[in-house]
């Protein structure tokens, strides 16, 4: 019988978490970020397939990486979301919990499997006035291995997440508008795309989680509705 | 993994029958014979008109020969252009008219896109149908479905039996203990293209006339303040009607009653 060859546990770590930091920074970037109005969230994206979604009334969902792994987390993350609702409260739907959950799965495979997830993702819940202990913001950022963040005013994730973070840390101030926001978030993701121009509006896709809303405060904006908000 | 389920597609009713099950009820173990104590739903109905569909219910639930809630709501928004009104048991069909309105949000957020009107209904039966067993033991769920079709751009509304049997319905529909005088009211009021104001004019009548000939349906009542939920849905969405706008046109069929009319 043959020996295995010994390898140790921290150089297999090394090795996945090499294998999916690469995969999340050949992609393009996301970035969310707080505003007067609630939550904004902008991806680099020209194709139809969303890299951002809703996963229930307050909650965002967001991907960065290999697309069939983090929509079939954000699916799992509303079927999460739907029945505890049902079984509970809506208002017992919380971020801070799924994003926790989120984490868990992640870690697991990261350390169970041989291939980790090669994404990173952000749950965003927007604050609602109405309730006492519900009206901050929250953005919640999730790695590849399982690591779980949380970031007050603004997160970037994928792509190159160092220049894209860079204009975001220099340039971001609480409170700002949403139309100032979204110039913030399309300056912060030209600055990490590869072509030097600024990204126009046809190849941004950005949601809001609104606070003004009643009910489901996530909409998702079209090509026009984007251009309005950044006055082309 | 914790979170993953074994269930993969888009419907919440087939999430919770398979990963769930504990979440939906059981009533095997229900005797028909219990059937008068729970409370239960009476008169409800939907018409066509002008811009969409109107859905109304009165307020009352019976138990038996008891009143077992005077302001029970019936009528329920199952998702910004459908509407769904229940007759029967309310325990099991209130849960239906929640379990559906998660359905349709839940659809829409795993696919990108919503149901047709079309699909939403037949969801619905599906529902009704996986509702067998109780129905055949006295918990019968016999719902009006009703919306606008935003594809079509006309309202369109279906009733249901107990098997689930879908029948789409060009005109209007009433069901409930009071449904078969709401239907004979309607038949006499209603016409095609009637604008919003008849409607609910023609909605309150045979509300009013179903209360009078059945008296397990409320009505309105003036002394408590307690009106019949009617809801519009229409290519804007939906609206509700308000309680002086259904009080005025009640004081108007009081008035004609009074006057010697054949109300």
């Amino acid at each position: 019988m043959s020996m295995p060859f010994y390898v140790s546990p921290e150089q297999v770590m090394a090795d996945k978490a090499e294998f999916a930091r690469k995969g999340i920074a050949r992609g393009k970037s996301i970035v969310a970020l707080e505003h007067q109005g609630g939550i904004l969230l902008m991806a680099e994206n020209a194709t139809s397939l969303s890299k951002i979604g809703e996963i229930y009334d307050r909650i965002a969902f967001a991907g960065v990486g290999k697309f069939s792994e983090f929509d079939q987390l954000r699916k799992v993350g509303v079927r999460f979301a739907d029945t505890k609702g049902y079984a509970y409260s809506r208002e017992d739907v919380g971020g801070k919990a799924l994003a926790n959950a989120f984490s868990q799965v992640i870690g697991e495979v990261f350390t169970r499997e041989l291939k980790p997830l090669e994404l990173e993702i952000l749950v965003v819940e927007v604050g609602d006035d109405r309730y006492e202990d519900h009206k901050a913001n929250s953005i919640y950022r999730v790695k590849y291995d399982g690591f779980i963040s949380d970031h007050p005013g603004f997160c970037a994730i994928g792509g190159n997440v160092e220049d894209v973070e860079s204009v975001l840390r220099s340039d971001y101030r609480e409170g700002m508008p949403a139309g100032e926001a979204a110039e913030l978030g399309r300056r912060a993701l030209s600055a990490g795309a590869e072509r030097s121009s600024v990204l126009d509006a046809d190849s941004l896709e950005v949601c809001l989680l609104d606070r003004e809303r009643t009910g489901r405060k996530f909409c998702r904006l079209s090509t026009d509705e984007v251009k309005g908000m950044l006055n082309e | 993994m914790p979170l993953l389920g074994s269930y993969q597609g888009s419907s919440f009713f087939e999430l919770l029958q398979t990963d769930n099950r504990h979440l939906l009820p059981d009533l095997s173990a229900w005797e028909k014979s219990a059937t008068d104590r729970v409370p239960h739903g009476t008169t409800v109905l939907t018409m066509k008109f002008g811009d969409g569909v109107l859905v109304a219910g009165d307020r009352l639930a019976t138990a038996g020969h008891s009143v077992a809630s005077r302001d029970v709501v019936k009528v329920f928004e199952t998702d910004p252009y459908s509407l769904m009104a229940i007759s029967g048991a309310a325990g099991p069909c209130i849960e239906m008219a929640k379990v559906l309105s998660v359905e349709l949000e839940h659809y829409e957020k795993i696919e990108g896109e919503g149901l047709e009107l079309e699909g939403k209904a037949n969801k619905l039966s599906q529902m009704i149908r996986a509702n067998l067993p109780a129905a055949m033991q006295g918990l019968a769920v016999v719902p009006l479905f009703a919306g606008f079709d935003t594809r079509r751009k006309t309202g369109r509304l279906w009733k249901f039996d107990i098997t689930g049997g879908r029948y789409e319905e060009a005109e209007f529909d009433a069901t409930g203990s009071g449904g078969l005088y709401a239907r004979e009211s309607l038949k006499h009021d209603w016409a095609t293209d009637l604008n919003r104001t008849d409607a609910i004019k023609a909605a309150v009548a045979a509300l009013t006339a179903a209360a009078d000939e059945d008296r397990a349906t409320g009505g309105v009542d003036l002394e408590r303040g307690i009106y019949p939920i009617i809801k519009v849905c229409t290519s804007s969405g939906h609206s509700d009607a308000s309680e002086e706008e259904i009080a005025g046109v009640y004081r108007e069929i009081l008035a004609a009653r009074a006057a010697g009319g054949n109300l």
